[in-house]
C-alpha cells in the first residue's frame, strides 16, 4: 500500500482524511485508484495534477515507480512563466 | 568516462563566457522579429475592441464593413469552428479551458473586459482597416462590472461568468470565486500559543504587466486546400499550433507554426490572443493576414499578473523561532478561471521549516483581461506578505533579519509548507552568501533603509525533443524547438561542447518551426536550461555511442571496447587494441563511407527540476517630500544549480530583480469609475529605466540538483520574488511605517510618511 499525502482542500473529498493509502506501483495506477476510491478527486486529477516522490516533483511521469517506503504527495499541476 | 555517468565533472565548456549567439544579428537589425516577416499579397488584420468593462453583445452587424471597398474578410467569434465537448490545454500560466481561450481571442456572448476582441478585419491598407472597424455596429446592453478581487467575492458582486467554479469551492460563494485550495500542516493554534508576539496584517498588490518589448505579431497564411503557416512571437509554437488547429478545426499536421526572434516574453507570450484570429481572416479572405498588436491593445489585452489580497498572521518566539504562520491569499485572475493561486499558495512559506503552517487560496473573476503567466506566476504575491510580517516581527524583537531566516530556513530534510520533503537545497547557503556579501554590513545614511527578502520557486522539466546532427566537417547542429528568451541557444551549444568534448565555436542551436522536430512544451518554468540541456546532453551522448561503433567498425574492434574521451573515440585499454585516437572531426569526414549520416536524438519527459532559492538585499532613499524612493544598491544572491553560461545567469537575475524593482515602486494597471483601463500605455505605466536603478550586483551559488546530469537548476523565475518585499522592507523602516499595498509610488509613501507625523 501506498500512502498519498493529499492537499488541504481535497480532504473534503476523502471524509476529512489528508493521507489516504491505495494500492499502486506507479503513479498511473496510483492516479486511478485515487479517482474509483475517492470519486470526488477525479476533476482534479482529470484536470491535472503532479506528483511529489521522495520529494522530487513530476509533472506527468505515468510509470514512475513507487517504492514501498516512498514519500508520496499530490500536488496541483505545476505551472509557469 | 562512461555515457551514462551522472557523477560531478571538471567542466572544461560549461560555466564559460563566449559571446551571445544572437548578438550580432540583434544589435544590427536583422533579427526577425514577429512583426518583420511579409508576405506577397499581405492583408493588415485589425481587432474592433469592447469599449466597455463588461457587456453583452446582442447583436454585431459587418454588412457595411464587409462593403467597403479594400475589404477582404471580416471575422466575429461565430467564425471559429464548432466545439464538439471541452478541453483543458496547458497555457503556461495553468491549465485553460479551450473554450475560453476562444472567447478571450473573440467574445462571443459577452465583452468581459475593456479591450475585449469582439471582431476583426483584412484589408488592403491600415487606413481601410481602421476605416472598416468603424463600420461595424456592435449592440451591446451595459452590464455592471467589477474590478477589485475583494469586492468580486461578495454575494452581491455582479457575475462575470457563471457556473464555472470548480468543485473544490465551497457553496454560497460568489460565482466569481472559481477555485479553492488549502496547503499546509500541523496544529496551527498550539503554534500561536507558543509565540511570543503575532502580527497579522492584510496587502494587496496591483495587477502588472510583463512589460516586453515586442507587442505581439503574426502572419497567417491559409491555402485553398486547408494548409496553413503561421509566424509569430510565441514562447511556444508549438501550443500555438494545437490549440489553432482545434479552434480552426484543422489537423496539427496541417498547420506549421514557426517561431520568430522573440522581444521578450516573460511568461506573457505563452497564450494566443491574435493567432487564431489572423488565420480566420486569411482563411476567409485567400490572402496571408499580418495582424500586428499596438501597445495600447497590448495593456488592454494581453495577460497582465493578477491583482491580489493577502492576509496574513505569523507568530515568533523571542528567539526568533517562527512558531506558526497562516495566509489567506485571493487572486484576481480577471475575465477567464485559472488556478494560478495554488502555486501563490504552495509558495507563501516555502523558505521556512515550520511546524505549524497554513494558506489558504482564492481564484477569483473580474472584469479585467484574463491574466497571463509572469514569472513564478502567483508567487511574488505571496512571498512579499509573509516576507514583510517575518520582516516587522524582526523589528518588534530588534533582531537580525538574515540570522531569523537562518534560524527557520527549510533545509534538506524539511516537511515544505506543501508537502513533500526537501531534497538537497540551496536555501540556507544562499542566506549565509547574503550575510558575508559586504553589502549587508555597508553603513547606512539618514533617511535609508535595507530591506532584505528570501525567493522560491518550484521549476519544472517537461516535454521535450533535440536532434543534434553531426556534420562531415566536424562541426554540429542542433534542432530545438523551444524559442531563445533567455540565451538557451547558447547554454544548449555549450552544453553540447562539453558532452562532445569540442569548441563552443563548431556548435550552432536553431529553434525548429512545428513540422520539423517533435513536441516541445512551452518555454516557460524555467524549463529550458534544464530540460531542453537534459535532452541535448542525451542527444549528444546519443550521438557520441554512434560516433564510438563507427571508430569500432573501422579498427575491427568490439563497440564495448571503444570509449569517448576529450572530444574522440578511443580504445578502453590496452586489451582492444593499439588505435590512435579517432577524433569527431575525422568520424565525420568518412562518415557517408561507414554508415551514412550520425546524428543524436532525445525525446522525453524530463522531471526533477529541482527547487530554486534566492535572496536579495536592497538599500533605498525616501525623499520625505515628494514619496520618491531611489534604490541605492541592489544584490542578487541565487542558487543556480550550474551556471552554463554565467552572464546569462546574472542576466536573468538582473532583469528578474529590475521587473521586481518596478512592481514594487511604480507599476500598476488603473481603472477608472467606469471599469476602463487608464494608463495603457508606457508613458502612463511607468517601468523602471536604466537612470532608475543601480549596478544589480549578482552573487551565483552553485549547489548541484540532483536531477540533472550537471547539477542545472532553472534560473529565470526565482529571481522575481523577492523584490517585492525586500524593497517594502527597506521602504518600511526607512520611513518608519509599515507599508501594506504595492506598487509603493510616491503619493503612497508620501500618504505614509504624513500619517506618522
Amino acid at each position: 500500500m501506498v500512502a498519498v499525502t493529499l492537499w488541504g482542500s481535497l480532504r473534503r473529498f476523502t471524509g476529512g482524511e489528508g493521507q489516504v493509502e491505495v494500492e499502486a506501483r506507479n503513479f498511473k495506477e496510483l492516479l486511478d485508484r485515487l479517482a474509483e476510491t475517492y470519486p470526488g478527486l477525479k476533476p482534479q486529477i482529470d484536470r491535472g495534477v503532479s506528483l511529489a516522490l521522495d520529494g522530487r516533483i513530476y509533472r506527468e511521469a505515468w510509470f514512475t515507480e513507487i517504492g514501498p517506503d516512498s514519500e508520496v504527495v499530490l500536488m496541483p499541476y505545476m505551472t509557469g512563466g | 568516462m562512461a555515457l551514462d555517468s551522472s557523477s560531478k565533472r571538471v567542466f572544461k565548456v560549461v560555466g564559460t563566457r563566449p559571446p551571445r549567439p544572437d548578438g550580432v544579428d540583434k544589435v544590427t537589425g536583422r533579427a526577425l522579429y514577429g512583426a518583420d516577416v511579409s508576405a506577397p499579397g499581405m492583408l493588415v488584420g485589425r481587432i474592433l475592441r469592447s469599449p466597455h468593462a463588461h457587456a453583452r453583445i446582442r447583436a454585431i452587424d459587418t454588412t457595411a464593413a464587409e462593403a467597403l471597398p479594400g475589404v477582404k474578410a471580416v471575422v466575429t467569434a461565430r467564425d471559429f469552428a464548432r466545439l464538439e465537448g471541452d478541453k483543458i490545454i496547458d497555457m503556461g500560466e495553468d491549465r485553460t479551458s479551450l473554450r475560453d481561450v476562444r472567447d478571450n481571442c473573440l467574445a462571443r456572448d459577452k465583452a468581459l473586459y475593456d479591450g475585449h476582441a469582439v471582431a476583426a478585419v483584412a484589408a488592403l491598407t491600415p487606413e481601410i482597416a481602421r476605416a472598416a472597424l468603424k463600420l461595424i455596429a456592435v449592440d451591446y446592453e451595459i452590464l455592471p462590472h467589477v474590478i477589485d478581487v475583494d469586492a468580486a467575492m461578495r454575494p452581491e458582486a455582479p457575475v462575470v461568468l457563471a457556473g464555472r467554479a470548480h468543485e473544490n469551492v465551497p457553496g454560497g460563494m460568489s460565482p466569481n470565486v472559481t477555485n479553492h485550495c488549502e496547503f499546509g500542516h500541523g496544529d496551527l493554534e498550539a503554534g500561536f500559543a507558543q509565540a511570543d508576539r503575532i502580527v497579522e496584517r492584510s496587502f494587496t498588490t496591483a495587477a502588472t504587466h510583463q512589460g516586453y518589448i515586442e507587442p505581439h505579431a503574426c502572419l497567417a497564411s491559409v491555402t485553398g486546400d486547408g494548409r496553413a503557416d503561421l509566424w509569430c512571437c510565441t514562447q511556444g509554437q508549438y501550443n500555438v499550433r494545437d490549440i489553432c488547429a482545434e479552434l480552426m478545426g484543422m489537423q496539427a499536421s496541417q498547420l506549421r507554426v514557426t517561431a520568430s526572434e522573440i522581444g521578450g516574453g516573460f511568461g506573457g507570450k505563452t497564450v494566443v490572443f491574435i493567432e487564431p484570429v489572423a488565420l480566420l481572416l486569411a482563411r476567409k479572405s485567400g490572402r496571408p493576414v499580418k495582424i500586428v498588436m499596438s501597445r495600447e491593445e497590448v495593456f488592454r489585452a494581453t495577460g497582465p499578473t493578477v491583482s491580489a489580497s493577502i492576509d496574513v498572521r505569523i507568530g515568533m518566539a523571542r528567539d526568533g523561532r517562527i512558531t506558526a504562520g497562516e495566509a489567506v491569499l485571493r487572486y484576481s485572475g480577471g475575465a477567464f478561471p485559472c488556478e494560478t493561486v495554488d502555486m501563490g499558495a504552495q509558495a507563501a512559506f516555502a523558505c521556512y521549516d515550520l511546524r505549524a503552517v497554513r494558506t489558504l487560496g482564492w481564484n477569483v473573476l473580474t472584469n479585467r483581461p484574463k491574466e497571463a503567466a509572469y514569472r513564478a506566476p502567483g508567487a511574488p504575491q505571496a512571498i512579499y506578505a509573509v516576507e514583510s510580517v517575518v520582516d516587522e516581527l524582526c523589528q518588534g524583537f530588534g533582531l537580525d533579519p538574515l540570522e531569523v531566516r537562518l534560524r527557520n530556513a527549510a533545509r534538506k530534510g524539511t516537511k515544505s509548507s506543501y508537502g513533500p520533503t526537501f531534497e538537497a537545497i540551496g536555501l540556507e547557503a544562499t542566506l549565509e552568501a547574503a550575510k558575508a556579501h559586504p553589502h549587508y554590513s555597508a553603513p547606512l545614511g539618514p533617511g535609508q533603509g535595507r530591506g532584505l527578502s528570501a525567493g522560491f520557486w518550484f521549476n519544472f522539466g517537461g516535454n521535450t525533443s533535440v536532434s543534434l546532427s553531426v556534420n562531415t566537417d566536424g562541426t554540429v547542429g542542433i534542432t530545438e524547438g523551444n524559442p531563445d528568451i533567455g540565451g538557451s541557444r547558447a547554454s544548449i551549444s555549450l552544453m553540447a561542447a562539453e558532452e562532445l568534448g569540442i569548441p563552443y565555436e563548431r556548435v550552432r542551436a536553431t529553434i525548429a518551426d512545428t513540422s520539423s522536430l517533435g513536441h516541445n512544451d512551452v518555454t516557460d518554468g524555467s524549463r529550458v536550461t534544464f530540460a531542453v540541456g537534459l535532452a541535448t546532453i542525451k542527444a549528444a551522448r546519443d550521438a557520441k555511442q554512434k560516433m564510438c561503433a563507427r571508430a569500432a567498425r573501422i579498427w575491427g574492434i568490439d563497440e564495448e571496447a571503444v570509449l569517448w574521451e576529450d572530444g574522440a573515440a578511443k580504445p578502453s585499454g590496452p586489451n582492444a587494441g593499439d588505435f590512435p585516437p579517432m577524433t569527431l572531426a575525422e568520424i565525420a569526414a568518412v562518415s557517408f563511407k561507414t554508415g551514412g549520416p550520425i546524428a543524436g536524438h532525445n525525446e522525453a519527459h524530463a522531471d526533477g527540476a529541482g527547487v530554486s532559492f534566492g535572496v536579495h538585499i536592497c538599500d533605498v532613499e525616501v525623499d520625505r517630500e515628494t514619496g520618491a524612493t531611489k534604490v541605492l544598491r541592489y544584490t542578487v544572491i541565487q542558487d543556480a544549480g550550474k551556471a552554463v553560461h554565467p552572464d546569462y545567469v546574472e542576466g536573468q537575475m538582473q532583469g528578474g530583480a529590475v521587473q521586481g524593482i518596478g512592481w514594487a515602486l511604480n507599476e500598476e494597471y488603473i481603472y477608472g469609475e467606469d471599469g476602463r483601463l487608464q494608463n495603457a500605455g508606457f508613458l502612463d505605466y511607468r517601468v523602471p529605466v536604466a537612470s532608475d536603478l543601480p549596478q544589480i550586483d549578482t552573487v551565483i551559488l552553485e549547489i548541484p540538483n540532483p536531477g540533472h546530469p550537471y547539477g542545472v537548476r532553472g534560473v529565470g523565475e526565482t529571481p522575481i520574488v523577492p523584490p517585492l518585499a525586500a524593497l517594502s522592507n527597506a521602504v518600511s523602516r526607512a520611513i518608519g511605517h509599515r507599508m501594506t499595498r504595492l506598487p509603493m509610488s510616491p503619493p503612497r509613501v508620501l500618504e505614509a510618511i504624513n500619517a506618522g507625523r
